[in-house]
């Protein structure tokens, strides 16, 4: 069994499009969304939800103020900014408990947080297993790696060759919890300055990690000069481009009417995707001799 | 007067509209953009700022002396974050699982724990033609980027129009970046994942109680299901801005919009005209 998961730094340079085509590819794949505050995959393969589970995540802080002296210890030591004039802050609280352990009047208790959900569903292409984090929630790293645990159980169970998840933006924590332990992350990039400024950054963190990266440089024509700029800064790197894909209305269009590419139409771009899929699946098999 | 930039999806367009936004009014008010998506800042590839002074954000993680210590495992019983762990002859810290909240330090019962800096980004601060701008940048390999995002709020200035760069999403770091906002402006796009990813923005806004406007960007082949949830939401749409080849090329080789298509800030002076009225009419709401 495979992992793949697709990461850019950057947000908004085609992952989510990339991996619903692959789903369709694969033939045989469990799918996860690692972008848990902002999850999209599921517009794509409507999937039907089989199970759905809450996630406990952390705690907070909760003043009973009718037993309160206002001493303000707790307000002095919050270094979170958390409580002010008595109350707590849900949305600053990180949980950590001091101010519980402090108050000279044993008025805080630490509540358990009910921190999002988390399903797993069946799609046409195979299991996805997701996720919505509550509103304005912490602990999205976590909520990644209940995913992805989950998605690696189901395919040992079923025999899945492989599992392919759409990773969230940025190099923080839900992509550190996406990215470790992977095979392969392929990171999707465009020939923008900061599309390129923020690769460098991501490639980073699979360094940092032990990670194998690919690059796939997308809608590569929009800037021919910077996507020449990537191609030889991968191979400084020696890290491989493996797929150029051209700026094609087929995406958008595929996406509005809620189908992935390669289902939307079957030449150009959904070609060129194929072509990718196959290469990533190559990586993969020599990633794992 | 704070005016954010999110968005929930990413790549919607936050940063043309943050710095096209800073751009247009810095030559009538005093401007300060403060990049908070510390995990990719790029306001700076478009602005190219003049960095006049950098500081490290740092956390205090525990350090054990363990000629003090009695092993009574006090400390690793209060971590929430399970960052430390008591042996019989050892103890062991995770300084990445740290979220530098003190309750080992101050709880211990023998003060065997000090506190030292673990470094894990950088805040700086510079100026652009006029505009002030400060910066955060987390270290590559980090997990925590609020603690940064909340060192380069610290920098908002009180005089002046501060508009904030935030990450995409919903959660913890964009929350840190958008708590304080006099008003959040929504950058989305007219797909399926754009509007998915607003509702949840929207939903983020109104639990932190900030009013809000949405700019729709690469509008065009829209089937118009962003404005149709804007209006039965009572959420006004601002700005438009199309799909264009040369307003993408413009982006792609790090140029403002409002430089390089300078029509497009009389645009950018009436969405901050209506961002007034907004807030004013908030400020009305509250004092009635």
């Amino acid at each position: 069994m495979r992992e793949v998961v697709v990461l850019s730094g950057k947000g908004g340079t085609g992952k989510t499009s990339i991996v619903g085509s692959f789903a369709v590819l694969a033939k045989g794949a469990v799918l996860t969304d690692c972008d848990v505050d902002a999850a999209d995959l599921h517009l794509l393969l409507k999937p039907a939800i089989r199970q759905e589970h809450e996630f406990w995540g952390g705690q907070v802080a909760v003043i009973d103020e009718s037993k309160c002296t206002k001493c303000g210890l707790c307000q002095d030591l919050c270094r979170f900014g958390a409580i002010r004039e008595f109350k707590v802050d849900r949305t600053s609280c990180e949980g950590c408990g001091l101010c519980f352990h402090v108050c000279p009047e044993n008025t805080i208790i630490m509540k358990d947080n009910l921190a999002g959900h988390w399903f797993i569903s069946d799609t046409r292409y195979g299991p996805l297993v997701h996720a919505r984090l509550g509103t304005a929630q912490e602990n999205s790293g976590k909520l990644v790696a209940m995913v992805r645990q989950n998605a690696k159980a189901i395919a040992q169970e079923y025999g899945f060759d492989y599992i392919i998840s759409d990773g969230p933006p940025g190099i923080g924590c839900p992509v550190i919890s996406s990215l470790s332990g992977s095979n392969l992350a392929l990171l999707v990039t465009e020939p923008t300055l900061p599309g390129m400024h923020d690769l460098d950054r991501i490639l980073g963190v699979c360094r940092h990690f032990g990670i194998p990266a690919s690059v796939c440089i997308n809608k590569y024509d929009l800037n021919e000069e910077n996507t020449r700029q990537i191609e030889d800064f991968c191979q400084r790197q020696g890290i491989e481009v493996i797929s150029k894909l051209p700026f094609d209305n087929a995406v958008t269009e595929a996406l509005v009417q809620g189908l992935p590419v390669v289902e939307y139409c079957k030449d150009g771009i959904a070609r060129d995707i194929e072509m990718l899929w196959q290469r990533v699946s190559a990586v993969l098999a020599g990633a794992c001799k | 007067m704070i005016i954010s930039v999110a968005s929930g999806k990413g790549g919607t367009g936050k940063t043309l509209v943050a710095t096209s936004l800073a751009l247009s009014l810095k030559d009538r008010y005093r401007v300060q953009l403060l990049d908070c998506d510390v995990e990719e800042p790029d306001d700076h590839i478009f602005l190219r700022p003049v960095i006049t002074h950098k500081e490290v954000v740092s956390i205090p993680v525990p350090r054990v002396d363990e000629t003090r210590c009695t092993y009574c495992g006090r400390c690793a019983e209060v971590c929430a974050y399970h960052a430390i762990a008591v042996l019989p002859k050892n103890v062991l810290v995770f300084p990445q699982l740290c979220h530098g909240c003190g309750a080992c330090s101050y709880l211990c019962p023998e003060r065997a724990i000090l506190e030292e800096a673990r470094e894990i980004g950088v805040v700086e601060t510079g100026h652009s033609n006029g505009l002030h701008f400060a910066q955060g940048r987390l270290i590559v390999g980090e997990a925590m980027p609020t603690p940064v995002i909340r060192r380069v709020k610290e920098k908002a200035s009180a005089e002046g129009i501060v508009v904030i760069d935030v990450s995409p999403g919903t959660s913890c770091p964009v929350v840190q970046a958008v708590r304080g906002s006099d008003c959040c402006l929504l950058v989305t796009e007219p797909t399926p994942f754009g509007l998915s990813d607003l509702v949840l923005a929207v939903d983020m806004v109104r639990e932190l109680k900030i009013p809000c406007a949405v700019i729709i960007n690469r509008a065009g082949r829209a089937d118009g299901r962003v404005e149709e949830y804007c209006q039965k939401e009572n959420i006004p749409v601002l700005l438009s801005i199309p799909l264009d080849m040369e307003i993408a090329r413009l982006y792609s080789r790090g140029v403002p919009l409002v430089e390089g298509m300078p029509h497009w800030r009389e645009s950018f002076l009436r969405l901050f005209d209506h961002v007034l009225e907004i807030i004013n009419e908030r400020s009305r709401g509250l004092k009635r």
